[in-house]
């Protein structure tokens, strides 16, 4: 194919035309001149941007070497530097909103593609990609005003009495906590989760579905059984990629969880997340401060590197499997 | 004869057919049972799914709609007093701010990421297969990362690498860079996708004329794929005008920014200016962030919509 559209360049021209030259085979090399060009100015963009954070963060890890990675307190006020309580935040505060988002996201998939009458799938649809195209910092605010007060005086209480103060809800219950931080994610990974496990299950074909209803399986045994077993792929990438983007999650998370750099003994203590301290300690700090908040980006940068990649592999891989 | 038939061994799948009968016919209660409080519980994950999206537009719109005024959009931010704590003025320059950011981050995103779209479309290189994944990566990346770019090279900017960066300081030139780049690799990825759903009969019937490779592009792939290109812009436009993380390091961070055109100066911008008030220690500041929060879901809502009937009925006109 690839020999075919190249012809056309390299035909010698025809006597007619070499007589009259009203026609001059030009050749196309201008035209990948300007696309590679253009390539070359977004690759060297990415090289900029890696290197700038990496180097920018550099005099933290001359000052303060590895113990930024495994130290445990970080305190701007005093000069400690140590991430491991944001690290553990941001697990956290992931873990809360996958642990919500994981089975009300796939419930949420499977109703609108097999329980929902058809005609309300568009509709639900755009519902799902308008509730993805709200700013995080409305998220944050709604979060912040609606949610956290809410959780304060009538949810996190209830829930405190029922489970007698025990791990992980004791405490004071206050304004802002990893809980509500985890809420928020969750409400607004919800979307991503919804989407691409829908995208996976709509690809299960309908011949397998029927195949199995044909023989006596109820609806439930053929969601089980078959259309979550074939889409999982799918799945397991919607999952991971929703996980990416709650990691990297800042303003709304920072407008939530209190920013509270200790690690959290309980679901409502305050905490902090990486990308949280970055948004946040930036003011008036002095530039051994700004090293330091780079540093904390050159560790949240591979951590959703790993997991984007990741994602973005299963989800190509479900789609390649989907259609043999 | 009825004796022959006896004789025959029995029919092994029509044996099988009879247990499976037997047994699904013993267990179809408790199975139906189990199915229907299943399919139940998906029903209720997709209502819980909606609940947060309809207490999100319920609070913005009981809490926002009354502080749309023609002040709150002509008036830049006032100092409340204690004699008058609801004197908060508008957010002026925050449109402004926001305007001039997004106008000069599509400036740069548009050529860069619909060209660069252009090569991943139509080359398969090893370069051009880089570039895609690059972009896949980039759109999941955390955008505050990108605000720590924008400052490293054009806030503090000096020599670095043998280059000499300027040095603009907090601007709205540094916080464009910071967006632009933001939508790059988002134009990129939409427009791939629509420049690659043209035929690729269509352009061997152009190259097979004796078009260039750039006229077909130019005559044959772009004006069919146009739809899928404008909606691509907009996208990233309507990702672009929300996004605050990439902004707090780069545009000076302050409620009382300056209204201005130029974007050398510090800026504000409607997602910065929520950010902002949310932190106010004036309930007043706090309050009218739900007013800017309105407008900008608005903002964001319309574009999202707009880029759709946008395309359908350029499909449509073109038939």
């Amino acid at each position: 194919m690839a020999q075919v559209t190249q012809a056309p360049s390299e035909l010698a021209p025809s006597p007619d035309l070499a007589r009259k030259p009203r026609f001059r085979a030009r050749s196309d090399s201008p035209y990948w001149v300007l696309l590679y060009a253009v390539g070359a100015i977004f690759g060297l963009l990415i090289v900029g941007f890696l290197l700038s954070v990496i180097s920018e963060s550099w005099p933290a890890w001359q000052k303060y070497g590895l113990s930024i990675l495994y130290g445990t307190t970080w305190n701007q006020s005093t000069g400690q530097f140590g991430a491991v309580p944001l690290i553990i935040g941001t697990i956290e505060t992931t873990a809360i909103a996958l642990f919500l988002a994981v089975p009300i996201g796939i419930g949420t998939a499977l109703a609108i593609v097999h329980v929902l009458p058809a005609r309300l799938r568009t509709v639900t649809s755009s519902v799902v990609e308008l509730l993805a195209a709200v700013p995080s910092v409305v998220y944050g605010l709604w979060g912040f005003l609606v949610l956290g007060p809410w959780f304060a005086t009538t949810v996190e209480p209830k829930i405190q009495s029922f489970w007698h103060g025990n791990f992980p809800f004791q405490g004071q219950v206050e304004t802002s906590s990893l809980l509500l931080a985890g809420c928020v994610l969750f409400v607004m990974i919800l979307p991503l989760v919804v989407a691409l496990s829908r995208d996976a299950i709509m690809t299960v074909p309908d011949e397998t579905i029927e195949g199995a209803l044909s023989v006596g399986a109820t609806r439930w045994q053929v969601f089980r059984k078959v259309v979550l077993p074939s889409a999982r792929v799918g799945i397991v990438g919607a999952v991971t990629l929703a996980t990416a983007r709650a990691l990297g999650e800042t303003v709304a998370v920072a407008m939530v969880i209190g920013l509270n750099p200790n690690i959290a003994h309980s679901l409502y203590a305050p905490s902090a997340t990486i990308a949280s301290i970055i948004a946040t300690e930036f003011q008036d700090s002095t530039p051994n401060e700004v090293a330091a908040l780079c540093a904390l980006a050159v560790i949240l940068m591979p951590m959703t590197l790993v997991v984007n990649l990741l994602g973005r592999w299963l989800i190509n891989r479900g789609a390649v499997k989907a259609t043999p | 004869m009825t004796d022959v038939l006896e004789q025959l061994p029995k029919d092994p799948i029509l044996e099988r057919r009879e247990l499976v009968k037997a047994v699904s016919a013993r267990t179809l209660r408790r199975r139906s049972l189990t199915s229907k409080g299943m399919v139940g519980l998906c029903a209720l994950a997709f209502v819980l799914a909606l609940v947060p999206l309809v207490a999100i537009l319920y609070s913005l719109v009981s809490k926002g709609l009354h502080w749309w005024s023609r002040e709150f959009f002509t008036t830049s931010p006032a100092v409340p007093s204690i004699g008058n704590p609801n004197n908060v003025g508008g957010f002026a320059n925050a449109i402004v701010g926001t305007l001039v950011i997004i106008g000069l981050a599509t400036l740069l995103a548009i050529p860069v990421g619909l060209l660069a779209g252009l090569l991943v479309a139509e080359s398969d290189s090893r370069f051009a297969r880089m570039l895609r994944s690059t972009a896949e990566i980039m759109t999941g990346l955390p955008s505050i990362l990108l605000g720590i770019f924008a400052y490293t090279v054009l806030v503090i900017g000096g020599e670095k690498w043998g280059i000499t960066f300027p040095t603009i300081g907090y601007s709205g030139i540094a916080g464009a860079f910071a967006i632009g780049v933001l939508m790059v690799p988002i134009i990129m990825k939409a427009s791939e996708a629509s420049l690659r759903s043209v035929p690729q009969v269509v352009k061997e019937a152009g190259l097979a004329l004796g078009a260039r490779r750039s006229v077909v592009a130019r005559r044959i792939i772009v004006p069919t794929a146009l739809p899928g290109l404008i909606t691509s812009v907009l996208l990233a436009v309507s990702r672009g005008v929300g996004e605050t993380a990439p902004l707090i390091w780069v545009v000076g961070a302050s409620i009382y920014n300056p209204l201005t055109w130029n974007p050398h100066h510090p800026m504000s911008a409607i997602p910065m200016m929520i950010w902002l008030n949310y932190n106010s220690p004036y309930p007043g500041f706090q309050d009218s962030a739900w007013g800017i929060a309105l407008f900008l879901v608005v903002v964001v809502l319309f574009l999202n919509l707009g880029c759709r009937l946008l395309a359908a009925f350029i499909q449509r006109e073109r038939r």
